[in-house]
């Protein structure tokens, strides 16, 4: 509707002074609209598109250096021909053990630590919720700080933390007579520290989601719940639970996203260590790719995120779309 | 509501009505206990980057009660601020994030403008395909933004590896999808007549733009920027991997490669520069909170 008002009043004045075809092309609504959007579309293209193809081009490659060509058992053909073997990378990368734990961890990190937020997050979002609503922000307002702070920076003061022969955690435990524990020091320990920071970055984020979800739920719901005699467990079970059933997905995938692809927590505190027991896919092909500069072999550790994120992010946008065509 | 549940159990009435709120009162007083332990568990490493803040390297390393400062010094602000390294790391990191919260709303506002009131071909796939773009995660580029940036350098002369500004390049890959995103709704929810009178009145779309969508949704601006800064300011992966000279670094990687040397951990200058680092983020969460909250929800609850 809009084009037709604003072509009508120029169609008088056409035949007297002709506007060339570039000018009419030019103030078109659709190209207006495109290059508005050409900015976008062109930091996409070149800086996120181009690069995730890239970085398959790249895997397939094999870092020239004569020493590697074992890795691909094909060191008894011409170099020439023993470089192009497309995804020799990844053949090699199978073969290593230290692959095989990265992935476990990797898996291990996400799951527990997304779990744990979520339960953290709906747990806290109730108690902030029970509370008179004059008291709500200003709780709300200290239960986000974590996720405010940059992670890398609060992670610092974690390790500080767990430092094991200052620590103020093992000087506080030994009042209990346990042991000074090893943090960082001990595999399973260390993996259990970078989860615990992990959810103690990303649990506030969960909180606030399902805080705003519980918010729209209807009392009248409770209401009539409370008049059937429903007790809290039921409450939640029947009404919370199914409202909130979208947010609590999305939140939950979102979540694991970036989760999975985590990088600061664990190059802080444990820079993948002890015995590389904590590396998760980011950390590692940072260690691979960029400080052993074998950028070839870092790209395809990286590349193997893709298809979690890809089942995730299949799972959000069906949810973002059907929402849309509800609304 | 209650009334109802009331005159249908009039005879259990007081025992009923009596338990319910005494329910409610031990709910309340639960949630406070709860609510305490969780906020000191969120306050903790702050609060210990604070305390240990205030020590002095031979109060850190004697084998005292680590939660409480007997000989409070700010000899560890004075050390850092006074040094040139630790403020050009604190410039950097401003320049960086300021420039980048700028180049994203201009490229951001018009395209989530045209993207939510213009249609053009392909735009509904756009803006799909922007919303897919936020979810690609940072780590998964690096490596190829390395090597092409390396190949960049050898085809161009020009070197952008090792340079602060390359940062300017990287971080709108992380800032613009989002705050498109949460643009396009903002921009959604404008009653479509606002325009349609503007477009009449012969206002052209850039007016339209400028005069009335900007204003009216600058709510939305805000949150996104609030987005844009503290993303930028927070940002640990690109600067690790694309910076390595001092006098290039950001804050957040400045702090951990050049205050950890080598097996030396001088842990009051560190808490004190971590503590510095995190500031701007939560100066502007304490003053902007509403906006940074709805920034944080419209990602998921808005589109």
């Amino acid at each position: 509707m809009a084009d037709a008002v604003l072509t009508h009043p120029a169609r008088p004045r056409a035949p007297a002074a002709k506007p060339s075809a570039l000018m009419r092309f030019l103030k078109r609504k659709s190209t207006v609209a495109f290059l508005m959007a050409l900015p976008l579309i062109l930091l996409i293209a070149v800086l996120v598109i181009y690069p995730a193809f890239y970085a398959i081009y790249l895997s397939s490659l094999r870092k020239s250096m004569a020493s590697v060509a074992w890795m691909r058992n094909c060191s008894w053909l011409p170099d020439a021909i023993c470089t192009r073997i497309p995804f020799g990378n990844i053949q090699f990368l199978f073969t290593r053990e230290t692959f095989w734990m990265v992935v476990w961890q990797s898996c291990l990190f996400a799951i527990t630590a997304v779990i744990f937020k979520a339960l953290l997050g709906f747990i806290v979002a109730h108690f902030v919720h029970n509370i008179p609503d004059k008291g709500q922000r200003k709780w709300r307002g200290m239960l986000l700080i974590p996720w405010v702070i940059p992670p890398a920076m609060s992670t610092l003061a974690w390790l500080w933390l767990f430092d094991p022969s200052y620590s103020a955690f093992n000087y506080t435990l030994s009042f209990f007579g346990i042991g000074p524990i090893p943090w960082t020091g001990n595999a399973n320990w260390a993996r259990f520290s970078v989860i615990l920071v992990n959810i103690w970055v990303g649990a506030p984020f969960f909180m606030i989601m399902y805080l705003a979800a519980l918010k729209s739920v209807p009392d009248q719901l409770y209401e009539a719940a409370a008049i059937d005699g429903a007790n809290w467990w039921q409450r939640i079970w029947y009404i919370t639970l199914p409202m909130m059933r979208n947010i609590i997905a999305i939140t939950a995938l979102f979540s694991t996203i970036v989760t999975f692809a985590n990088f600061d927590i664990v190059r802080v505190l444990t820079a993948g260590g002890p015995i590389d027991k904590t590396h998760l896919f980011a950390t590692w092909a940072f260690k691979i790719g960029i400080e052993g500069s074998d950028i070839p072999l870092g790209a395809s550790v990286s590349l193997f995120m893709v298809p979690i994120l890809m089942v995730a992010a299949i799972f959000i946008l069906r949810d973002i779309n059907q929402r849309g065509n509800e609304a | 509501m209650t009334d109802a549940a009331l005159t249908r159990t009039t005879p259990a009435r007081k025992v009923r009505y009596g338990s319910m709120t005494a329910d409610r009162e031990w709910a309340l007083r639960w949630s406070y206990v709860f609510l305490v332990i969780f906020a000191a568990f969120s306050l903790l490493p702050p609060l210990y980057m604070f305390i240990t803040s205030l020590k002095t390297s031979a109060e850190i390393s004697a084998a005292t009660n680590p939660w409480w400062v007997f000989n409070p010094t700010l000899s560890n602000y004075v050390a850092l601020l006074t040094e040139p390294q630790f403020l050009i790391f604190f410039r950097n990191s401003a320049v960086v994030s300021v420039l980048v919260v700028i180049i994203t709303m201009l490229i951001s506002i018009p395209a989530a403008f045209a993207l939510s009131r213009m249609r053009f071909w392909g735009s509904a796939t756009l803006a799909t395909g922007v919303f897919l773009t936020y979810l690609v995660p940072d780590t998964l580029l690096f490596i190829p933004l390395f090597k092409m940036f390396a190949t960049f350098h050898e085809w161009t002369g020009i070197q952008l590896l090792n340079r602060w500004w390359v940062l300017l390049i990287v971080y709108p890959t992380l800032t613009v999808p989002f705050c498109t995103w949460i643009m396009i709704g903002y921009f959604a929810s404008i009653p479509k007549e606002l325009d349609e009178a503007a477009i009449i009145d012969g206002a052209s779309w850039v007016q339209v733009l400028t005069r009335i969508f900007i204003p009216v949704a600058l709510p939305g601006i805000i949150a996104a920027t609030i987005f844009a800064f503290t993303v930028s300011w927070a940002q640990f992966l690109y600067p690790l991997a694309f910076t390595t000279s001092v006098d290039q670094l950001v804050l957040p990687v400045g702090i951990i490669t050049t205050l950890i040397k080598g097996d030396v951990f001088n842990w009051g200058q560190i808490m004190t520069g971590a503590l510095l680092g995190a500031l701007p983020p939560l100066i502007i969460y304490a003053f902007l909170m509403d906006y940074y909250i709805a920034g944080l929800t419209a990602g998921a609850t808005k589109g």
